[in-house]
């Protein structure tokens, strides 16, 4: 097993170790932390495969904004963090036998799936080119416009509804 | 690999112990300073000129009590104030403190690591240190900590945002994400003169960052006793206090960077040892002010603080980063 080998399991592990805790965990607020330890997890598999930005723009929005706002919405609910309900309810057996099932039949799936094998690294201009896809219009730009319409109406909704009323 | 983890090693134990000494001596001069302004003496009983002070202040510090409340989260309040450290020293990683130069026949840069993404690397950096402060409100199981925790973090969220608008302009300015090449293309001028607006913004959120004066109503005693710091003594309260002035410097080193030449100066590239003569200087006259504006401006009120934030300096970066955005396109 080589270095880089050995590093990819233990992020792996840490992902689906936090996944799982994250699941399994009492407490809503350890919930919440187990998730970011997970994302965590992923951000360090991207910098494995040498996508620094794209590990970058995950800790950034992910860990940075997303969770911070599940955090402040855990502990700003009455109750919410102070309850340590059970993780487990009586569908949790139905629903592990679901999954099972789902797992058996994509794993033949992901293992006979011909992926493509990277022959060369990641060029130097990789975010240039990221960038410019992302403007032109023949690529990435319609589709990127409708994003930012739609965070725009969402953002003049949560404006509209956690405004005073008058 | 070896060399380059050697390499590595090396660079970070330098800069750690620079950082831990740049710690303990901040403490002195903030006291000392704040003393001067004040027309009073400051202390000048431990050693010469008072210089022995952060000693004795480390030795009292460790003989304090460790107490943990019987309520709190025992894990995540031991864990928080390494949380809010860590993040604060991984900044200096990709800080470059000087040019490239030749130390024992080894060429070398005075820069933990070089990464593309420096940039982005600060700002996604940046926006984990909120974790320490909101689990260590939270994790104390106390009124005050638990709304001092939330104050603070809701204060570092709504500045981040005006702060990365500025950020953006700089990037948009010098065309790179990478840290030493924001620093190289302000050999004809610094930033500040061609982005005057985004180095103001940067400024004022920076100062919200590192909840320093005006912006300190985390620690507002009146109304919160110590905010999140209530139930923390001994190493753990000096782990926050460290975190603070290593944000200090980092304020001033970032700010350096992005917007002062960094490391550029007269002669630099004859005596590239010079470089980090000039980083050193621009960062502590920036501590210096710091320094100077906690002692002569008012605490503002909570209100103040978030219409500052939402409604001025939000959109005036926003605005300011569109009309780069058109100078750019229009000069390319």
């Amino acid at each position: 097993m080589t270095l880089i080998q050995a590093v990819f399991v233990l992020f792996a592990i840490l992902t689906l170790g936090a996944g799982l805790f994250t699941v399994l965990s009492r407490h809503l607020f350890h919930a919440v932390l187990y998730l970011i330890l997970s994302l965590v997890g992923v951000a360090g598999l991207f910098v494995l495969l040498e996508a620094e930005f794209l590990a970058g723009v995950q800790v950034l929005i992910y860990i940075g904004a997303i969770s911070i706002l599940i955090i402040f919405a855990v502990m700003l609910t009455r109750g919410m963090a102070r309850n340590p309900g059970p993780p487990l309810n009586n569908q949790s057996l139905a629903a592990a036998v679901i999954a099972g099932l789902f797992f058996v039949l994509l794993a033949p799936v992901i293992a006979g799936f011909p992926w493509p094998q990277a022959t060369q690294g990641v060029p130097a201009d990789a975010i240039e080119a990221l960038g410019r896809s992302l403007v032109d219009p023949n690529q990435f730009a319609l589709p990127f416009e409708l994003a930012s319409v739609m965070i725009l109406a969402a953002l003049i909704g949560a404006i509209f509804i956690a405004r005073e009323k008058r | 690999m070896a060399p380059f983890l050697v390499e590595a090693a090396i660079k970070s134990l330098i800069l750690v112990l620079l950082l831990l000494t740049g710690f303990a001596y901040l403490t002195l001069a903030e006291r000392k300073l704040i003393a001067d302004f004040q027309a009073r003496i400051g202390p000048n009983r431990a050693g010469p000129y008072g210089l022995l002070q952060p000693l004795a202040d480390a030795v009292k510090l460790f003989f304090k009590e460790d107490f943990i409340p019987e309520y709190a989260d025992r894990v995540l309040f031991v864990l928080a104030p390494l949380i809010t450290l860590i993040p604060t020293l991984l900044i200096f990683a990709v800080i470059p403190f000087g040019p490239e130069l030749t130390l024992f026949g080894y060429r070398t840069r005075l820069q933990l690591t070089d990464v593309h993404v420096g940039v982005l690397y600060i700002v996604a950096v940046t926006s984990i240190s909120v974790y320490g402060i909101t689990l260590a409100g939270w994790a104390s199981n106390n009124k005050y900590a638990l709304l001092g925790g939330i104050r603070a973090s809701a204060q570092m969220i709504s500045y981040e945002l005006a702060m990365g608008l500025a950020i953006v302009s700089v990037v948009l300015t010098t065309g790179t994400l990478q840290v030493s090449g924001i620093v190289e293309a302000q050999r004809n001028g610094w930033l500040i003169f061609l982005q005057p607006v985004a180095a103001v913004i940067f400024f004022i959120t920076g100062l919200a960052e590192i909840k320093r004066a005006p912006f300190d109503l985390v620690e507002a005693e009146q109304e919160l006793t110590a905010g999140y710091l209530t139930e923390y003594s001994s190493m753990k309260f000096a782990l926050f206090f460290m975190s603070e002035y290593v944000k200090m410097i980092g304020f001033g080193a970032l700010m350096t960077t992005f917007f002062l030449g960094g490391y550029l100066g007269p002669f630099v590239d004859l005596y590239p040892g010079l470089g980090v003569v000039y980083f050193t200087l621009k960062v502590g006259f920036l501590i210096f002010v710091l320094i100077w504006l906690r002692a002569t401006l008012p605490r503002i009120r909570y209100d103040q603080l978030m219409s500052l934030g939402w409604k001025v300096l939000l959109p005036l970066s926003l605005a300011n980063v569109m009309g780069t955005a058109v100078v750019v396109a229009l000069t390319a």
